[in-house]
């Protein structure tokens, strides 16, 4: 079973696998922007999240929690004061991996990693369920009737849930 | 120990190997340099990705 068995090895012991990732989320906070290969870049960019979130909660525990796994104070400081508030409107997913190629000697699959940019636009959501947008899709052409219906059906249902509320409260 | 009994005949040895084939790298064409590339991995020859991203610097 694979039951909590979460990431890569990538062939280290654990204590030289913590030793790579603290010295690679050291550098990149600092340099914003590493290359590496694919399989490192996918795992560092679940430490770069945390820490980033460490940053934006950015009391003294959070700060003492970053400094004890990120290894210069300088990156600590630099993660609290320009990387984490540049994020505060991000809900997670701080980082970007784009795959460059192969690289010669070992066919290593590289990867660049970086931090994503400040401007953030949330993602609309969608009104209607993609059932019904479909049915009210193939219903115009016939009937413009029907199309109406669904409309209303969903107001209504969006409707009820207040109604009850209330009615409970009452 | 265990021995062949019988020699493989050139046609068995054929449908043994009719598995061992390469396939072809699946490629396609950067849609700003319209060189052929990998797909899903930045362009090595004008070093963007979706357009805009330009990720390695060439130098000419």
């Amino acid at each position: 079973m694979r039951h909590n068995k979460s990431g890569r090895r990538l062939g280290r012991t654990t204590s030289h696998r913590v030793a790579m990732f603290r010295n690679m989320v050291t550098s990149f906070f600092n340099h914003e922007r590493i290359t590496t290969t694919d399989a490192k870049a996918k795992e560092l960019r679940s430490i770069a999240d945390k820490m980033i979130t460490l940053g934006k909660r950015g009391d003294l525990h959070a700060m003492r929690l970053a400094a004890s796994y990120i290894r210069e104070k300088s990156v600590v400081t630099k993660l609290f004061t320009t990387i984490a508030p540049r994020y505060t409107a991000r809900p997670g997913g701080y980082t970007r991996i784009v795959k460059l190629g192969l690289r010669p000697g070992d066919n290593a699959q590289l990867a660049m990693i970086e931090l994503v940019e400040e401007e953030f636009t949330p993602k609309v959501k969608k009104a209607a369920p993609k059932v019904k947008a479909s049915a009210a899709a193939k219903a115009p052409k016939k009937e413009a009737a029907p199309a109406v219906e669904v409309i209303e059906e969903v107001k209504t249902k969006i409707a009820d849930p207040a109604v009850a509320c209330e009615a409970s409260a009452d | 120990m265990a021995v062949p009994k019988k020699k493989t005949s050139k046609s068995r040895k054929n449908m043994r190997r009719a598995h061992d084939f390469l396939t072809p790298a699946s490629v396609s064409t950067c849609p700003q340099c319209k060189a052929a590339k990998l797909p899903h991995r930045a362009c090595p020859t004008c070093g963007t990705y979706k357009g805009k991203e330009v990720i390695k610097i060439e130098e000419v």
